[in-house]
């Protein structure tokens, strides 16, 4: 399986441990010819001002929406931002996933926290780091929330795209990458295998 | 020090913001229409102070924290973290810009020393820390006081990167040292270069140091940030170089796109066209070494 990690600015590195830790050899996306024939894509944390600006400069963001369509993308923190189809006091970007988000909503790093959170089908509870997050406000109909701190939702899914607002890569704890393979695989799987490069 | 699970997970928090930065570049803004113009060009940060230090080194005197309204009136600008600066060893700035609510803290060379022996207690802090550093035991002793990332210190305010390769290669020296070293050797060599052997066990383990490593002083071109990038540096910190520059938000934008495609002289070829005027600069081999602020801190 092939899986992408969107790696213009910010934790890219650190999602690339993580794969390859589960046997898996990430690529490093920086342009639109990166995403050929991926199974998955990781929109890594970072600073989502900085993603959407390197992005909007190589066509990339358009590349990006289009891949987002048909491929699992999963976003992290800033990458939840940038698949939001709503986005408090600033355009949306991807707008792949019917959900409203607020940007720094918990407030500065000093508000910054970890919490553990119960997540469907995890035992035990999984380490949720939430650096400066951004915070779901609504979701639409399609969208299932996987997890919730505090009420709001955590971690969402919307068919094959996911979105944490915490950082499971800097846990040492595979499990929330684990699952996102599993959803790479089986869009590998219905999609007839390694034709998805074949058809491009 | 007490190592609670709070202060486990304190430093999760601390050191995972600065992962947040990597592949970015933190500017220096001195008001909230550059820090804007900093955001749009894509910033991962902005550090906020009265006066770059060029201007610091023009004005000479005494150069301390800046005003804390004039922080928060960046911190309002912009939705990206803000950083600021104290003095060397003064921790009572430090404490001011806690309670101001800043993301980071840089205790700053840049900024006249207030303690001449010791660095703040880093640990005794909420928000995070960055400090300078030339060398591997500078970064390492940073480290054990609580920063939670370290930049090289190069010379700043000068629009020369000299010093900048410099700290970074020996950084970098420095941990390739340690990976090649026989594990009883590790002790020797903690005493050799003032470092925690703990510390340095990591780094050989890691191959790397254990938080993250920006760039700084000096860095003034697209060119100059992708030299750094391939030095092994995780980002690059720009002082002066780009509000001192001819236009500010365009050599913004190509510094950004540079610290990206670092690995890609095409786009650099690209990014570098038509930024007009760079910052006049200042030789470093012109300075005395009291004019030099990376011999603060130690």
């Amino acid at each position: 399986m092939r899986i992408g990690i969107l790696a213009l600015q910010g934790a890219f590195a650190e999602h690339a441990q993580m794969l390859s830790a589960l046997g898996t050899r990430p690529e490093l996306v920086r342009s639109p010819a990166h995403l050929d024939g991926l199974d998955g894509l990781i929109l890594p944390g970072g600073e989502s001002t900085s993603m959407r600006r390197l992005a909007g400069q190589n066509g990339l963001d358009i590349a990006l929406r289009d891949f987002g369509k048909i491929r699992p993308v999963w976003g992290v923190c800033a990458g939840l931002i940038l698949l939001a189809a709503k986005v408090e006091g600033e355009e949306p970007f991807l707008g792949l996933m019917d959900m409203c988000v607020a940007r720094n909503a918990y407030g500065r790093q000093r508000e910054s926290f970890v919490h553990d959170l119960r997540i469907e089908g995890l035992v035990p509870h999984f380490s949720g780091v939430f650096i400066r997050a951004p915070r779901v406000l609504e979701t639409g109909p399609k969208v299932e929330i996987l997890a919730r701190q505090n009420g709001a939702p955590v971690f969402l899914r919307q068919g094959c795209l996911l979105a944490t607002s915490f950082h499971p890569e800097l846990t040492g704890d595979g499990r929330v990458h684990g699952l996102f393979l599993d959803v790479c695989a089986k869009g590998r799987a219905e999609a007839g295998g390694g034709a998805f490069a074949a058809q491009e | 020090m007490k190592q609670t699970q709070g202060s486990d997970e304190k430093t999760v928090l601390n050191t995972g913001l600065a992962r947040m930065f990597k592949g970015g570049v933190i500017m220096d803004v001195v008001n909230a229409e550059q820090a804007r113009i900093a955001e749009e060009a894509g910033a991962c940060a902005v550090m906020a102070l009265e006066r770059v230090p060029a201007d610091i080194r023009a004005c000479g005197g005494v150069a301390r924290m800046s005003d804390p309204g004039m922080i928060r009136e960046i911190m309002a600008a912009v939705s990206i973290p803000v950083m600021a600066k104290c003095r060397i060893g003064h921790f009572m700035e430090a404490r001011i810009l806690e309670a101001v609510g800043v993301d980071y803290i840089d205790e700053s060379e840049v900024l006249t020393p207030a303690d001449e022996e010791f660095h703040i207690d880093k640990q005794q802090f909420k928000v995070p820390f960055v400090c300078g550093c030339r060398n591997l035991g500078e970064a390492l002793r940073r480290i054990a006081e609580g920063a939670a990332m370290i930049r090289t210190k190069g010379e700043a305010g000068t629009g020369d990167v000299v010093e900048a390769v410099r700290h970074a290669r020996a950084v970098q020296e420095g941990i390739r040292r340690v990976q090649h070293m026989p594990g009883e050797a590790l002790v020797a060599f903690a005493r050799e270069i003032g470092a925690p052997v703990e510390l340095l066990r990591q780094v050989r383990e890691l191959g790397r140091l254990p938080v993250v490593n920006f760039a700084a002083g000096g860095v003034a071109t697209p060119a100059d940030a992708a030299l750094m990038m391939q030095l092994g540096m995780d980002g690059v910190f720009v002082g002066s170089g780009i509000f001192k520059s001819g236009d500010p938000a365009r050599r913004a934008r190509a510094i950004v796109q540079a610290v990206t495609h670092f690995d890609d002289p095409q786009v650099l070829a690209q990014v570098s066209e038509n930024l007009g005027e760079a910052m006049s600069g200042v030789a470093v081999r012109s300075l005395d070494s009291a004019q030099q602020f990376a011999g603060r801190g130690w």
